[in-house]
């Protein structure tokens, strides 16, 4: 183990011209332009530690997990469990048998509201989310809240896109049993009060799920301090490869849950008509797992923690106020979503006037600009925002401010091609 | 500079033909594409076997806008065998641009919103493949 000195935070500001040169898929021309990436809350790029571990296991000690005699299953075995201990490092885990494996953040919350939600939520009973949440936050408790007949709460948020919190504590007063919330919205980044909120629930009786998808890759997130029951993330927007994610749970919670899914690897003991169930986290991981992508996001949480996330977030904030600053100043009509650099995580959401996002994001990709433009899966919220669709440009470790000023020139582009827009609305 | 956004295409987006509210349609139809947010109210009047009028509203991107000024100036004034013989291919080659596959609904909201008011006037039934 190395020596943690948590009262020196190091905050020199990252040089992402530097930590370029770590993200191979980076030094490459798109239509004759520079790659500039600015989809990375969809996936981020991954560093070539991440590249060369994927490698590496395939290269030298492929073979599966568990219950292997040989040199090369226990050589897989221990770098997959190993993974385990760096991500609980990452997030504030105090044990790393509360991390389970899942595919992505997704798959982590259908497992919860399977598992869990199956046995603890009945007809009646309330689960508040709110009117930000990713469709991966929502869907599932749909599904639950139908099978189980109970009622959906949602918090509003306010035209700069916070959560109401006064509306907050009077659905609390409903005593739901589970509040799910994210700790940062995906489309228009703004960062929630999570351990606030987490210990408001908890007054009120209800058990906390806290979608991370956007939180873990791009800022020092600490479940401990959060306070939360239950914590989701993708691995794959966290500089891992896609086919890794994690749910973190507290131990008891998880140790009294039922299995997700059967199959091997999940059990102790199988009969033909009985079967007893494996500890945690292996009760809730049936079948093979992809053991590569894990061991790889082990190593995406090394080099996180490397960079440092306190850097990593004061690198984002930075791109994000002058992102805010810039566009609106170089770019004619248009309109910026969402709150303030201090309150957002990395991303920023738009519109131009008269040009639909698609027709944006296809004017940038002719510069090598890749933006996302559609819904971001949050159809809910862009109703509430009486929107057909946006531009989202978001950021990482490697995105610098000249990828800004290139969005910004691309935008430039766009308006002249474009003009006014159409005549008719 | 661009393959996709021609003059005419944006010309056509600009300033659509046919945008507008039909005072007696023979049948009215809103396609959307949910995942891109286009969405799109065309109507349709036919008279003794003629198709005399075609109206849209609604918004989307410039390919779909392009496409649905484009086909409705496209059938009116046909006759109705005519305008259930046309096809996306039809389509895509009065757009005349390089459709990419994940703009191929775009190209296609105002064609599949057509092929539900055939249906609906009993012109022609709808086909599980109306691409």
């Amino acid at each position: 183990m190395t020596t943690e000195v948590k009262s020196h935070v190091d905050v020199t500001p990252i040089d992402p011209v530097a930590l370029r040169a770590d993200f191979p898929i980076l030094d490459q021309e798109v239509h004759g332009h520079r790659l500039v990436y600015l989809d990375s809350a969809a996936t981020s790029q991954k560093p070539l530690a991440v590249i060369e571990t994927l490698d590496e296991y395939y290269r030298e000690y492929n073979a599966n997990v568990h219950r292997g005699i040989y040199q090369i299953a226990e050589h897989a075995t221990a770098a997959y469990e190993g993974a385990r201990t760096k991500v609980a490092k990452l997030i504030g885990a105090p044990d790393a048998r509360e991390i389970v494996w899942t595919r992505n953040a997704t798959e982590a919350i259908n497992l919860v509201a399977y598992s869990w939600g199956r046995r603890n939520i009945g007809r009646g009973d309330v689960i508040v989310l709110t009117e930000m949440e990713h469709h991966a936050n929502l869907v599932p408790w749909q599904i639950l809240a139908q099978e189980k007949d109970a009622d959906l709460e949602f918090i509003p948020i306010t035209d700069d896109g916070i959560l109401r919190q006064d509306v907050y504590e009077v659905l609390l007063r409903l005593k739901p049993k589970l509040v799910a919330f994210t700790q940062v919205s995906n489309t228009l980044g703004t960062i929630n009060p999570v351990a606030e909120m987490t210990r408001m629930a908890h007054e009120a009786g209800a058990l906390v799920l806290v979608d991370g998808a956007q939180a873990v890759p791009h800022m020092p997130v600490d479940v401990k301090e959060i306070g939360c029951d239950f914590y989701v993330f993708s691995g794959h927007k966290a500089l891992a490869p896609t086919g890794s994610g994690v749910l973190w749970g507290r131990r008891e919670l998880l140790e009294s849950m039922p299995p997700f899914m059967g199959g091997g690897d999940m059990i102790r003991e199988v009969h033909l008509r009985r079967s007893e169930w494996n500890e945690i986290p292996w009760k809730f991981e049936a079948g093979t797992p992809d053991i590569a992508a894990q061991i790889g996001l082990g190593a995406a949480a090394d080099y996180l923690v490397g960079v440092g996330m306190e850097r990593v977030r004061l690198h984002e904030q930075e791109l994000v106020a002058h992102a805010l600053d810039l566009l609106p100043r170089e770019v004619p009509g248009i309109t910026l979503y969402g709150p303030a650099a201090d309150l957002r995580g990395g991303v920023v959401s738009f519109n131009l006037q008269g040009v639909h996002p698609h027709d944006v994001a296809q004017v940038l990709d002719r510069f090598g600009i890749a933006v996302r433009a559609g819904h971001h899966c949050t159809m809910p919220l862009h109703e509430r925002l009486d929107l057909a669709a946006t531009a989202r440009a978001s950021f990482q470790v490697y995105t610098s401010r000249a990828d800004i000023d290139a969005l910004a020139a691309g935008l430039r582009e766009v308006v002249k091609l474009f003009g006014a827009g159409p005549s008719v609305s | 500079m661009d393959d996709l956004y021609r003059d005419y295409i944006l010309e056509h987006y600009r300033r659509p033909h046919n945008f507008r509210v039909l005072e007696a349609p023979s049948a009215t139809f809103e396609g959307a594409n949910p995942l891109c947010g286009d969405r799109i109210t065309m109507q349709l009047t036919v008279d003794d076997g003629v198709v005399t009028e075609v109206g849209v509203t609604g918004r989307g991107c410039a390919i779909s806008q392009a496409s649905a000024s484009l086909l409705t100036d496209e059938v009116k004034g046909k006759p109705v065998e005519a305008v259930a013989g046309f096809g996306a291919d039809d389509l895509l080659e009065l757009l005349g641009i390089e459709i990419s596959p994940a703009r191929l609904k775009c190209a296609m909201l105002s064609f599949e919103s057509l092929q539900h008011l055939l249906d609906e006037t009993g012109i022609k039934p709808l086909t599980s493949d109306p691409g």
